[in-house]
């Protein structure tokens, strides 16, 4: 089992079937799985969020990442299943095979979501003002229709696009994709969200326009006290939007931890190979950026075990069972037979987000 | 916005005079002449030659053409070379009885596959959905003139519910008229019914899969509203497509369908003067069925404007 990397190992799962942990806990998720068919796509998640907290979830395409964010809201696709235990603060209920009516109730409201495709996350035959408005009639947290309009012009203000009076009465297509970004985060901040669940908010987006995009996404959960869950591929991204982050592969959490702490000094492999890939100016000694090897098999198809082994340098036979997770701190942890040493270890500077400088 | 529309119109246009040239000169290559077929093979060149001249058949392929359009135009396309009776209050009345037909067909194809293919698409992956679509599978082998010999059989000679053909105007009977248009209305309609059906089921699958269908659930939205209000516009677009293509299909089908059910429409008319060689009104039945495809096509460019608000362009 994968323990919550940031509460004692021993209690996280006893303590999954209740209410969330601590008070000031918003999300509480607990021994998460996803499968299809019989086969396992997320694996023993378990992972806490605070209020206010921004907490990144980072991995190569396939790790699962996706799909954790997706049984939070309750948004898996057809035939795919949630195991476990998923507690949001303030709803009586488990998260995690809830009905259509209560999830409608929370999707939106306690949890809202911001999507990878801008261009696709919104109704094209509908003007924009009615598609924010419809999230305050439905959760009836604005009276009627002029004062939801209304409401919907302060909201793309928030976000920062010209003439909101106007915007309101504009189609998706009348905007470039950064602003129906902004449109669709101004949808998911409507109603003062406890989480905001960000899936690549921003890969879809020129670079030029993704900094600023990343900037509206944390002052918005700032102002609103709101915690975060941000899926991202970019570790950039993660340096500058979280302060904590989780690092998946083959559904697993396989490192967690501070975002200095977990970039500076990773310990598990994979870790270390994300960072490695992502840093631009080393190379090796044929003048070639560094890689992972090999490339993440199919859903379903990771090895027993430690998950990253067949593409992992230093695996050897231990590495056919499966890792326990190694507790390095409050909030931290890993699972790997063979972390990368403590000390010595070449220090990479965190990335940093290289679109800041040109929003 | 009224830019499109002007283009559409003069498309339409254009294709009106596009399909009237290819109707006339389809006729006029065609073999045998209507005079000599008027008159028989065993009448004299000179007659043959006379009634040429009053048919005007003599002229130019262009003036007689010309002579043709001016006639459809101001609704007096001359009289018939085999009965001699004016063609325009035969096609007008022929064309009422048709569109009677082919308006109910269209009605009930509708109103049978809108909440079918809704409802089969929501539960394709239950068995409620897969018998749904069997049934439907089943409505589209079958071909319109056969579920008319089937429901005359049963409804008409079985149980003498509904007469089993004829035609009565709905001024005269109105009773009568309703009883003498469920069957072939039925037999018209559920098989188009029955492929409407299927392309509405994919059609919704189709917005199902969508991202902005996944937004509205996350905004809180249960998933048949979600569909209902961000779904059923955007999967209408393809299915308005189709319900186009129905509607030139259905003025076929109600062809043998009129035969079938003894019904005096446009398709009988036309079926009538390919077998008397009364050309002239083939030429014109051909026309209006023409004709009303391309303004079908022209309400559905229309309609399409309305729904997509993306099409209009030019708007911001």
């Amino acid at each position: 089992m994968t323990p919550a990397p940031d509460t004692a190992p021993a209690t996280a799962s006893a303590s999954g079937q209740g209410s969330p942990d601590r008070p000031d806990d918003v999300l509480t998720v607990r021994n998460l799985g996803v499968t299809v068919g019989g086969r396992k796509l997320v694996e023993d998640v378990d992972f806490t969020i605070r209020a206010g907290e921004r907490v990144g979830l980072i991995g190569e395409s396939g790790s699962g990442k996706s799909l954790t964010a997706l049984s939070v809201m309750g948004l898996l696709p057809d035939g795919l299943r949630a195991t476990g235990s998923v507690r949001l603060a303030g709803v009586g209920h488990d998260l995690v095979d809830a009905d259509e009516a209560r999830m409608s109730r929370v999707r939106g409201k306690e949890i809202a979501m911001v999507f990878q495709e801008p261009m696709t996350a919104l109704n094209p035959t509908m003007k924009v003002g009615r598609q924010i408005a419809e999230v305050l009639l439905v959760h009836r947290t604005r009276p009627d229709r002029a004062s939801a309009r209304a409401a919907a012009v302060d909201l793309l203000a928030q976000v920062g696009l010209p003439d909101p009076a106007a915007a309101v009465d504009a189609y998706p297509h009348q905007f470039s994709g950064g602003q129906r970004q902004r449109v669709v985060l101004a949808i998911a901040l409507a109603n003062d969200p406890a989480l905001l669940v960000c899936d690549e908010p921003t890969t879809a987006l020129d670079v030029t326009v993704q900094a600023r995009v990343l900037d509206l996404i944390v002052r918005g959960v700032q102002d609103r006290r709101s915690a975060m869950l941000f899926i991202t591929h970019d570790l950039a991204v993660v340096a500058t939007a979280c302060e904590r982050v989780m690092v998946m592969y083959g559904g697993r959490v396989v490192e967690s931890g501070p975002v200095q702490e977990v970039f500076t000094r990773p310990r598990h492999r994979y870790t270390r190979g994300l960072i490695g890939a992502s840093d631009l100016t080393a190379v090796d000694d044929r003048g070639r950026l560094a890689t992972i090897p090999g490339s993440v098999p199919p859903a379903g198809r990771f090895p027993a075990g430690c998950v990253f082994r067949n593409r992992c340098a230093h695996a050897t036979e231990a590495c056919a069972t499966r890792p326990d997770w190694v507790p390095t701190g409050p909030d931290s942890g890993y699972a790997c037979f063979h972390p990368v040493a403590e000390s010595g270890v070449r220090g990479t500077a965190v990335p940093t987000n290289q679109e800041a400088g040109r929003g | 916005m009224i830019v499109r529309l002007v283009k559409r119109i003069a498309v339409l246009l254009v294709s009106l005079v596009v399909s009237s040239v290819l109707v006339f000169a389809f006729m006029a290559v065609l073999p045998g002449d209507p005079a000599r077929v008027a008159l028989g093979t065993s009448a004299s060149e000179t007659a043959v030659a006379q009634l040429r001249e009053q048919f005007g058949l003599d002229r130019p392929f262009v003036a007689q053409y010309l002579s043709w359009v001016h006639g459809l135009v101001t609704f007096d396309p001359g009289t018939s070379y085999i009965s001699h009776t004016e063609i325009g209050p035969q096609l007008a009345d022929r064309l009422q009885v048709t569109l009677w037909l082919v308006g109910a067909g269209m009605v009930l194809a509708c109103i049978l596959a809108v909440p079918m293919g809704i409802l089969m698409a929501v539960r394709h992956r239950r068995p409620s959905g897969l018998i749904l679509s069997a049934l439907s599978q089943a409505g589209v082998a079958v071909p319109a003139f056969l579920a008319g010999i089937l429901l005359i059989t049963v409804f008409a000679v079985g149980l003498g519910w509904l007469p089993a053909n004829g035609w009565t105007p709905p001024a005269q009977d109105p009773v009568l008229f309703l009883k003498q248009l469920v069957l072939p209305v039925l037999s018209l309609g559920m098989v188009q019914g029955a492929v409407l059906t299927r392309y509405i089921r994919s059609a919704v699958l189709d917005v199902l899969r969508e991202d902005y269908l996944r937004t509205a659930r996350a905004k809180g939205l249960r998933p048949m509203r979600a569909l209902v209000r961000h779904g059923l516009r955007n999967a209408a677009v393809p299915v308005v497509t189709v319900l186009a293509l129905q509607l030139a299909t259905l003025l076929v089908g109600a062809v043998v369908i009129e035969r079938v059910f003894v019904i005096p429409g446009l398709g009988s008319l036309l079926l009538d003067s390919v077998s008397n060689r009364d050309l002239i009104v083939v030429q014109d039945v051909v026309m209006i069925i023409a004709m009303a495809v391309l303004l079908v096509n022209f309400l559905v460019d229309t309609i399409y404007l309305m729904i997509d608000p993306r099409l209009r362009g030019g708007s911001s």
